[in-house]
């Protein structure tokens, strides 16, 4: 518990704020107003900040929330409490609605739908007649506990603070999981996390769920607060007020959002009342001055000030506990095939437009059995890898693991059969740390889901994945750097950390693309050993790897490509000799 | 309904719909040159519309004086940029695009404001202030960041689309403006009343997209223009100098957003923040055309201008409502037919 210290700090001096003597009410008021700005940020910054999908729509997640509690408190008259769930779950239908058409939407296409989506809403907040038009609803209910009405914004400070040091507690609870690595690993391009079982189209859906229940709790504690609704707080540029404060706070950090959002609702209210006196002037300066420091802080610190002020912070926290006592994960069932056939490729190819990448291959990857595919640049091998693995789907012929026909298999598919991978262009987080990258080689041997890992109940199924991602990673030597960000690593390292990664899924096929790569001579005898090792105790290796004499000394067989099309396959000392293998590493002359 | 309306509605949705080609064929130029998402194309049209309509009522309008703050700043960026190896040559020039040349429009429209011009006086000096303006946003904000990722850009824009929105208020107050016609012919064909106003704008949009289609297709700076929008690198490794080509795409894309607002400021009264929600429409429709196609994005102009007519007649409350929905099933289609390829970042 002693990480959490600075959080219930945090809490008890929020909680001491109203007693400070003659603190003025409008204080209260400004911090009720960033406790609300706070709790939409925090959705963003998961949203935004770690998943990587941008909204230019929140605000209007919060119009769902205010508007379901304005309408039926006043229409039918139920307790404010009773409408709390109704608020939420409105707010998350519409982000189901809303987030299966748009986490669909690829690139920029994301963003410019949030931004469609966000003004259309506002238009139909604005013109629809049972949430009263342009001028709202108003004489909202107050909160209230028995006969005590919380009409003050001291009372109701404590209700909006609370809301969001419990968002906060539970988002840093979720983003330390396993459901948290998964959504971590988005921002990253989907493929790698999709290598390892994660569904990303359900993970970018949840975060967005996530992200507009707690606009709508926001939404929901601001129509109690206010007292009134009307369209305005629930527009574009209310959304975009939104972005602005989870990027100057840090879109990757939680209490960032706080930050940002403290930082921003004080700024706006000194512009709006500071500047026009000074100047004489009346205007909306405030949002020039948003607007401009938006694109000046692109320019100058992208991260937000909450890693800035962090760096400042002299008491680091200590790394990520592993127990090292945890039972291990169940082992997958091995049952060798009959046939000692492992991966049966059968005249699979792959054209690209006109180009054909992969023509008509075919070789098999027996039981126990490292086979090495070479071949020079733009021979096809990672293609093939990408069409075992699932990643593309190919124009013909048939792929089978163990006698099953995997053909058109989701990449998730492929790996819950036990075949792991890693990238010739490695495709870790960098900003996780290795034993984080590691443990999400086995997202598919846990359990925990995000409501689970957001009450904490997944420690046990967490502490498992932890040890046995610290056992891979002792097992490829990098124990010291266990803590580490997989960014700060060497290359040659990252390759071995994606190695460690894909043996956490407890695999029998392990494909490797150029392992070997940006490794110093030791390293890559050490290397060798653990892929023997791994061979004699079950697992086969299929490698593409350009280092010939790494190749010739470790594969039991080796099959050669060139443009694409089977040229050679046998044993190294064969393929040493072979002449059409000569030819296409050296030209026709030599 | 009767033919009259119909033909009305559509003679409507056509004008209209000829505006948001214009500003989706920009929104493709910048898009396609430098991948920025240019949220304040709007705030071009209202600097536009306003600034001419100012000075046709004998205003001087500050947007001059903006001109020339951001052409200073913009020069004090390169003075910066350089200030590892100061090269005379370069300083000069940087002085003369930025500090000598919004000086120059500044000083005319001094010199022009508050006297009865003819009109191509003052539509040439505000689109030369408005080009101005496109030309040093660009030095500005997306220079800096021009290697970052769309995603970076498009929050950039955020950022200069509030601070232009902010100033718009500023400078034109919360009024709305209307612009004299640019010429008062007109003629009737049968029920329908064709202004030379509304000619304008089909002969204007017409032209421009024949020209920029001409000028990418088939001249070498055209070719290096989108060389540029899909490998900067290798751009550059080729020669050209993709500032430039950015800057030439914004400054583009500022003219055309000007025309456009001085062409229907004449039609509608115009308020600072217009612009915005008329270049929203601009997106709707570049989208449709994927950000890259320029007839596709003009087609589907005519048809979101048409379908923006006739909601407007049978449900004039939800227009907005309409129009921006419309563009959702269109964007996942357009998802679906062009899968994602992992951006490598950083």
């Amino acid at each position: 518990m002693r990480a959490r210290l600075p959080i219930l700090i945090f809490a008890l001096v929020m909680a001491v704020i109203p007693f400070v003597p003659d603190i003025p009410p409008f204080w209260l008021v400004l911090l009720n107003n960033i406790g609300l700005a706070a709790l939409v940020a925090m959705g963003l910054v998961l949203l935004t900040g770690v998943g990587g999908l941008t909204s230019f729509g929140q605000a209007a997640f919060c119009g769902f929330g205010a508007y379901t509690t304005a309408v039926i408190t006043t229409a039918y008259g139920l307790s404010p409490w009773l409408t709390l769930p109704l608020s939420l779950l409105v707010s998350g239908l519409a982000a189901v609605i809303l987030g299966l058409m748009t986490v669909r939407l690829s690139g920029h296409y994301l963003p410019l739908g949030t931004l469609a989506w966000g003004l259309a809403l506002y238009y139909l907040f604005s013109k629809l007649e049972f949430l009263g038009r342009n001028d709202g609803i108003s004489s909202i209910p107050p909160l209230a506990i028995g006969s005590y009405r919380m009409l003050s914004a001291e009372a109701i400070y404590y209700a909006i603070w609370a809301a969001v040091i419990i968002s906060a507690v539970l988002t840093l609870n979720l983003l330390d999981s396993r459901t948290g690595r998964a959504i971590r690993a988005l921002r990253r391009g989907h493929i790698a996390a999709e290598a390892f079982g994660v569904q990303t189209a359900r993970a970018k859906l949840l975060v967005f769920i996530y992200a507009a229940v707690l606009a709508g709790l926001s939404g929901w504690l601001y129509a109690h607060f206010q007292r009134t609704v009307n369209p305005t707080p629930f527009g574009l540029l209310a959304s975009m007020e939104y972005l602005f404060i989870a990027v100057v706070g840090g879109a990757g950090h939680v209490w960032g959002a706080v930050l940002g959002a403290g930082v921003v609702v004080i700024l706006k209210e000194v512009l709006q009342n500071a500047v026009p006196a000074i100047f004489n002037v009346q205007a909306q300066f405030e949002i020039i001055v948003f607007g401009i420091m938006l694109f000046v802080l692109l320019q100058v610190a992208p991260t937000g000030m909450w890693p800035r002020l962090m760096a400042l912070w002299p008491w680091r926290a200590p790394p990520k506990a592993v127990d090292t006592d945890a039972a291990p994960l169940a082992a997958r069932g091995k049952t060798p095939p009959a046939d000692g056939v492992l991966l049966r490729i059968d005249g699979a190819r792959k054209e690209f437009g006109g180009v054909v990448a992969v023509n008509d291959v075919s070789f098999e990857v027996r039981t126990n059995e490292i086979v090495a595919l070479i071949g020079p640049n733009g021979a096809g091998k990672s293609t093939t890898f990408n069409l075992v693995t699932g990643v593309i789907k190919a124009t013909a012929g048939h792929v089978a693991l163990g006698g099953d026909s995997i053909d058109g298999a989701a990449p998730q598919d492929v790996v819950k059969r036990g075949v792991a991978r890693t990238f010739q262009h490695v495709k870790l987080v960098p900003d996780m740390t290795v034993l984080e990258n590691v443990a999400i080689g086995a997202h598919l041997r846990g359990h925990a889901g995000a409501v689970a890992s957001m009450l904490r109940l997944d420690r046990a199924d967490e502490a498992r994945l932890l040890a046995e991602a610290a056992r891979q990673i002792a097992r490829v030597g990098l124990t010291d750097q266990m803590h580490q960000l997989a960014g700060s690593l060497s290359l040659g390292q990252q390759r071995i950390v994606e190695i460690a990664r894909a043996l956490c899924v407890d695999p029998v096929l392990l494909l490797l693309d150029e392992p070997a790569a940006g490794l110093r001579h030791m390293e890559k005898q050490k290397l060798a050993e653990l892929l023997r090792s791994l061979r004699d105790g079950g697992v086969s290796v299929l490698l593409v790897e350009h280092d010939m004499g790494f190749v010739m000394d470790l594969a039991d067989r080796i099959v050669v490509l060139d443009f694409g099309t089977r040229i050679a396959e046998g044993p190294p000392a064969e393929i040493k000799r072979n002449p059409e293998v000569i030819k296409a590493y050296l030209g026709g002359a030599a | 309904m009767n033919a009259t309306i119909l033909l009305f509605l559509l003679q409507d949705g056509i004008t209209n719909g000829a505006i948001y080609a214009l500003l989706g064929l920009a929104l493709v130029l910048v898009f396609a040159v430098t991948r920025v998402i240019l949220i304040p194309q709007g705030e071009f049209v209202t600097y536009g519309a306003l600034t001419y309509a100012a000075l046709a009522s004998g205003k001087f309008p500050d947007t001059a004086q903006l001109a020339l703050a951001m052409g200073l700043v913009a020069f004090v960026f390169d003075l910066f940029a350089n200030r590892h190896g100061f090269n005379l040559r370069r300083t000069a020039r940087s002085f003369a695009v930025n500090v000598v040349l919004s000086g120059a429009v500044l000083a005319a429209t001094l010199a022009f404001a508050g006297r009865k011009n003819p009109v191509f006086v003052d539509v040439g000096l505000a689109l030369l202030i408005v080009a101005c303006i496109g030309l040093y946003l660009y030095r500005i904000v997306y220079q800096p960041i021009a290697h970052a990722s769309v995603l970076t850009l498009l929050i950039a824009s955020v950022g200069a689309h509030l601070a232009m929105q902010g100033f718009a208020l500023v400078f034109f107050g919360a009024e709305g403006l209307r612009g004299p016609a640019i010429s008062d012919v007109s003629f009737s064909l049968g029920a329908l009343m064709f202004t030379g106003q509304s000619l304008g704008v089909y002969v204007i949009t017409a032209a421009l997209i024949v020209g920029l289609w001409l000028f990418f297709g088939y001249t070498l700076y055209g070719r290096a223009l989108r060389a540029t929008a899909v490998n900067r690198l290798g751009a550059r490794l080729v020669g050209i100098r993709t500032s430039l080509s950015g800057r030439m795409a914004f400054l583009l894309a500022a003219v055309i957003g000007g025309i456009s607002g001085i062409l229907i400021v004449p039609i509608t009264t115009l308020y600072y923040d217009t612009g915005f929600i008329i270049g929203l429409k601009g997106f709707v429709v570049a989208i449709i055309g994927g950000l890259v196609s320029y007839p596709i994005t003009a087609a589907a102009a005519i048809g979101v201008g048409i379908i923006e007519a006739f909601s407007s007649f049978y449900a004039s409350n939800y227009k907005e409502v309409i129009v921006f929905t419309l563009i959702l099933p269109i964007l996942v289609l357009r998802s679906l037919a062009a899968p994602e390829v992992e951006e490598e970042q950083d």
